[in-house]
Parts: structure tokens; sequence; C-alpha cells
């Protein structure tokens, strides 16, 4: 049996008994479509239409049609496909990682957490295809025969391995995702009245009863998959880091870079699970599920990693300093004071300062201030990725090559198109699915419900 | 009723401490279990119902080591003997290269050969027909299952021993086989 200690915070508060679980959660599912939701499809379908035409014409026009020239020829693309990639970092750390560390809290925040993480990998890999320019000729990174020789893809360049990171990536934690819902579907199934409903949830539950023997497997899996994501996780950070890091681009060629690309992701991944939880939590009336206890607890990972990668800034200011090499230097100090000052300041303003409310108890269990805050880490974060692109690109050796570089309406647009997916698959989820891992919430509710059990072991 | 169906006893219990315990006395008075349904994973359950460990790990071992042994085989194929290309003058085989992509594959491979042979050992497909006993098995309550083909008491025996033992319901279900 499970020892849990007395003094901690129960997860589940309300007194909740099994039938309430399934009841709080499922209702989203049974009910009609709220009026809000429709108002925030509609509106999530607006940006996708208008990110479409966008995506339509950069298509059609190519990549020139964005504000990138001979000097700055990686801008936006990249820095949202990072920014957008760090972001998905977050749900298969909770459910990967916190799950080894056999931390019960992540319960309540994996499902939505796995899900954004998905949708997040969905707009970073459109941003992949959109900036190849010939996206009919995506399936070129791949090493598959062709009629060149074969001529292989290189599998000395991180550019490849990115491909497979984040392939890999994506396929995976949508089946950790999928696997981890299959007995809440059933859940669904088993409650469903229409017969419609019944067979599309019976079809997806995959004839799921809960046996005994069923459930044993289940659970040797979901470790092992555990397991195995544990090292996925942070290895895709790492490779996109590489994208960058092996070049020798001064302001690129660090090799601090992995472990800071990776706790920037787990920073900006939290920021953006706090984010949607907030929301989802006051809509769906989740607050015995997603307590102030589990926001502050994110809230410290935040903080944790905004000052490791406030470390990180400074060690690579540092570096750049003690290497001697007059290019390092300069980079950073035209970072500082350069043409982007203001996006380097905003950066370490967003990231670096002000995630250091967060020391304080009173801010950490406080909505509003958490929300405010979460917005503006993924405002640094963006920026962090801006600032490492374009101000290490800008000015290059040769002083007539120096380009400044403002995006188009196309870089605006696509950037729109990948909200407008975002939201519309999340608004999606949070209708038709369970938003929460219900099996998981029950399995921990007796050992950490506020209701004294009924019985004394 | 005819005699092709086979025919359970069904007992509910309401609390996933009061099946754990139940089970032991239940075995002892001579009832054999086919299956118990529960709405989330209730640790212990498959040792007290005396299930052999589940072997998917070695599956899972095996599925990695293929998907390693592929992703390096096919790496230095391509890159060392089909075509081997002279960068810079360095060595055609750079292993330390290699594992980025050797890494993913592996985790690739065992990801998705582990949960297959899961799903396809336990019959979890899409048209898979589920034998439900009791629709709150997946909600609130514990079900098991007693096959009364496989067992020698008579039904009032079971019903006895069942409530005797914890369970606050006993139905009859019956599946066309």
């Amino acid at each position: 049996m499970h020892i849990s200690s007395a003094v901690r915070e129960p997860l589940v508060t309300g007194g909740k008994s099994y039938g309430d679980v399934t009841y709080d959660i499922v209702r989203h599912v049974e009910n009609k479509p709220t009026k809000l939701w429709f108002i925030v499809m509609g509106f999530s379908l607006v940006l996708l239409s208008l990110g479409g035409f966008s995506l339509y014409k950069t298509w059609t026009i190519g990549i020139g049609a964005w504000g990138l020239n001979k000097t700055v020829g990686w801008a936006w693309d990249i820095t949202n496909f990072v920014w957008w990639v760090g972001i998905g970092h977050a749900g298969t750390l909770i459910s990967a990682v916190l799950l080894l560390f056999r931390q019960k809290w992540r319960t309540a925040v994996n499902r939505a957490a796995e899900a954004m993480t998905i949708f997040a990998v969905f707009c970073a890999g459109s941003f992949i295809l959109m900036h190849m320019g010939r996206t009919w000729l995506a399936h070129w990174a791949l090493p598959l025969p062709n009629t060149y020789g074969s001529l292989w893809v290189n599998f000395n360049s991180p550019l490849v391995w990115d491909v497979f990171a984040i392939s890999t990536y994506l396929s995976v934690s949508l089946v950790f995702w999928y696997i981890g819902m299959v007995p809440d579907l059933a859940t669904i199934r088993d409650r469903a009245t229409k017969p419609l409903t019944k067979a599309i949830y019976g079809a997806f539950s995959l004839g799921w009863t809960g046996g005994a023997k069923h459930w044993q497997r289940y659970e040797a899996v979901s470790l092992i998959l555990a397991a195995i994501s544990t090292p996925l996780v942070l290895s895709v950070h790492t490779i996109v880091s590489m994208d960058f890091a092996t070049s020798v681009i001064p302001g690129w060629h660090t090799t601090i870079f992995p472990p800071y690309f990776v706790a920037g992701a787990i920073f900006s991944g939290f920021a953006m699970v706090l984010t949607l939880l907030l929301v989802t939590r006051k809509v769906y009336k989740l607050e015995h599920y997603i307590t102030m206890t589990h926001i502050e607890t994110m809230n410290k990972i935040v903080m944790l990693t905004g000052s490791v990668v406030g470390v990180a800034y400074i060690t690579e200011f540092f570096m750049a300093w003690y290497s001697g090499v007059e290019y390092e230097q300069y980079c950073f100090l035209n970072r500082m004071f350069g043409p982007y000052w203001w996006a380097y300041w905003s950066m370490m303003a967003c990231n670096v300062f002000s995630p250091q409310l967060l020391w304080f108890k009173s801010i950490r269990r406080n909505l509003v201030a958490t929300f405010t805050l979460s917005i503006i880490v993924n405002i640094g974060m963006w920026f962090e990725r801006f600032v490492i692109i374009v101000s290490s690109l800008h000015r290059d050796y040769i002083p007539s090559s120096w380009r400044d570089f403002s995006p188009t309406i196309y870089d605006v647009g696509d950037y729109i198109f990948t909200f407008g997916l975002f939201f519309t698959l999340f608004f999606l989820f949070a209708k038709y699915l369970p938003v929460v891992n219900m099996a998981e919430v029950k399995s921990v509710l007796k050992s950490s419900t506020d209701k004294p059990s009924h019985k004394s072991h | 009723m005819s005699a092709t169906n086979t025919k359970y006893i069904v007992g509910i219990f309401d609390d996933e401490e009061d099946v754990l315990h139940a089970i032991p006395h239940i075995k002892e008075s001579g009832v054999k279990i086919h299956e118990v349904f529960t709405p989330f994973p209730v640790h212990g359950l498959d040792e007290v119902l005396g299930y052999q460990r589940s072997r998917i790990d070695i599956v899972a071992f095996l599925f990695g080591l293929t998907g390693f042994l592929s992703g390096l085989t096919m790496i230095s194929y391509m890159l060392s003997f089909d075509w081997p290309m002279n960068i810079g003058g360095k060595s055609n085989m750079p292993f330390p290269d290699f594992i980025p992509v050797t890494f993913e594959l592996t985790v690739l491979f065992t990801a998705f050969g582990m949960v297959i042979t899961f799903l396809i050992i336990s019959g979890l497909t899409p048209w898979t027909v589920p034998q439900i006993f009791d629709i709150r098995g997946t909600d609130d309550k514990f079900v098991m299952a007693i096959d009364l083909a496989h067992n020698k008491l008579s039904d009032e025996q079971i019903k006895e021993v069942l409530t005797s033992n914890g369970a606050t319901e006993v139905n009859y279900k019956e599946f066309k086989s």
C-alpha cells in the first residue's frame, strides 16, 4: 500500500468519490457545446483561415514572401519553430519524467499538458515544412532511395538529426497520450446513450474493459514508455540547439546550448501549461482537481528553470569575454546595445527578472499573477529565440553585408496560422476528450484526498 | 437460455480495498475467478489473482535492439559504404555523428513495437466488441466475474461466498458464444 506523509496538502479536494471524478470530467464531453465554446472556436477558426491564406501565399510565392535577406537567412520561421517545439516539452516531461519520479500531482494535469505538447509540435512541424520553401519536396529530408545514385541524406548534419528527433517525438508522444486515454474513452463509451457516440468512443477505446490482466500490462507499458520518453524529451531540444551550436556563427557556436535550450524549453512549456490550465480550470470548474498546490508546484518549476536560463545567459556572456575571440565579444555587446537592444532587454526582463517574483509564496498562489507571468514568460522565450537567431546573423563579418530584418505581413500571417491551428486543436480536445486523466486521478484519490477514508487501513 | 451461452455471476464491490481483501477468501472457498474489472489500476490485484509478471519489458528490449541495429546498419551502409563522401578528409565512419539518429530510431521502434504487441496480445482493436459485465466497472465499481462453466459450486453457494466477502450486489450476466 502507498504511504503518503500527512503534512502534504491533498491533491484532490472537496471530498470527491470515484463517481464524482467521472461525472466532473465526463459531463463536459457529454453536454452540448456551450455558447462560449462556439465563440472561442469561431475565433480560432478565423485565425486559422487568415493564417491559412498567408500560408497559401507563402507556398505559391515562395519564402521570398518573408522579410529574409542574404544576411539574415533565418528569422521568424526558425524563431517560431524553436518557440513552439520548446512549448511542446512540458507535456511529455510531466507525464514521463514526473511518472518516473513518482510525482502524483502530475495526474491532474498530464492529459491537457500532453495534448498541448502534441499540438505545439504540430505547429513547430508546420514551420519546418514552410521554411523548406518547396514543401512538396519535404520527403527529401528522409533517407529514401532515389534516382540520383541513391544520394542519401547527410547523417553528419544536425538538420537531419532534427528530422528524426521531431518526428520520433511527435509520434511517440501521440502514442503515449492515446494509450493513456484508452481507459477514459472506455468510461465515456460505457456512459454513452446515443448509438453514434457509443460507436465512435467504442472504436477509439479499443474494447477496453479494465480487466486486471490488461491493467497489469498497461502499467508496464506506461512505465517503459515513460522510461524511453524521458531521454527522448531531453534529446529533442538538445538536437534543436545543435542546429545552431554545431555551426561556426559567433553567438551560436556555444557548448552551453543543449542544457540551456532544454531548460528554456521546460520553462516555456510550463508557462504555456499554466496559461491554458488556468483558463480550463476556471471554465470547467476543476478547482478541486487542479488545486492551488498544483499551480504552486508548476510555478516553482517555472522559477527554477527561469533561473537556470538566467545563469545560462550570464555564462554565455562571460564565455564570450573569456574566450578572447573578438567576434564573440562583439556579437554579445551588439545583442545588448546594438540595433536589437530592445529584443535583448525584453528577453532579460521577461525571462530572468520576472520569474524571480515567484520566490514569494503569495505570488505563486495568486491566479492573476501566475496567469500574467505565464504569458510574460512566453513572450520572453519568443524574444530569446529571436535574439539568438537574428542578432547573431544580422552583423556579418563584412560590414558591407550588414542588414537588418523586418517581418512582412506573411511572416506575421504564418505565425497567426499556427496560433489558429493550436487553439482549434486545443478547443476540440477540451470539448470531445476528457481533459483530466480520470483513471489516474482515481488511483491517487484515496492516498491524497482531504476526506478521511472510511476504513482504517 | 440456450446451452451455447456462457453464463457468469457478477459480484460488484464498492471499494478497491474490499475487492483486494475478498479475493484470497473467495479463492479459498473454491470459487474460480474469471477476471476482476476496475476503473483504475489497483496495485496488488495481479498478485492476489495469481497472475504472472508481464513480459512486455522483454518485448520492449528486443524491439529497442532491433531499432538500434537497424539505425546503425542503415546509416553506416548509406554514409560509409554505398556513397562514401570525402568531407574535409574526415572519417567516413564517424560514429559519434550516428548517435542521435540511432537513438531516435531505438526509441521509435521500442515505443511502437511494444504498444502494438500490447494491443495484439490483449485483443485491443477498434473492432473489438468488449465483454462488459457491468458498465460501472469503468466508472466507480469493482466488478468480479465468475464463469459458471468452470465452477463446481452451485449458483447459490457462489452468491453466498461473494456477499459474505463484501460484494454489495450480485447479478447474472450472459454472453452469446
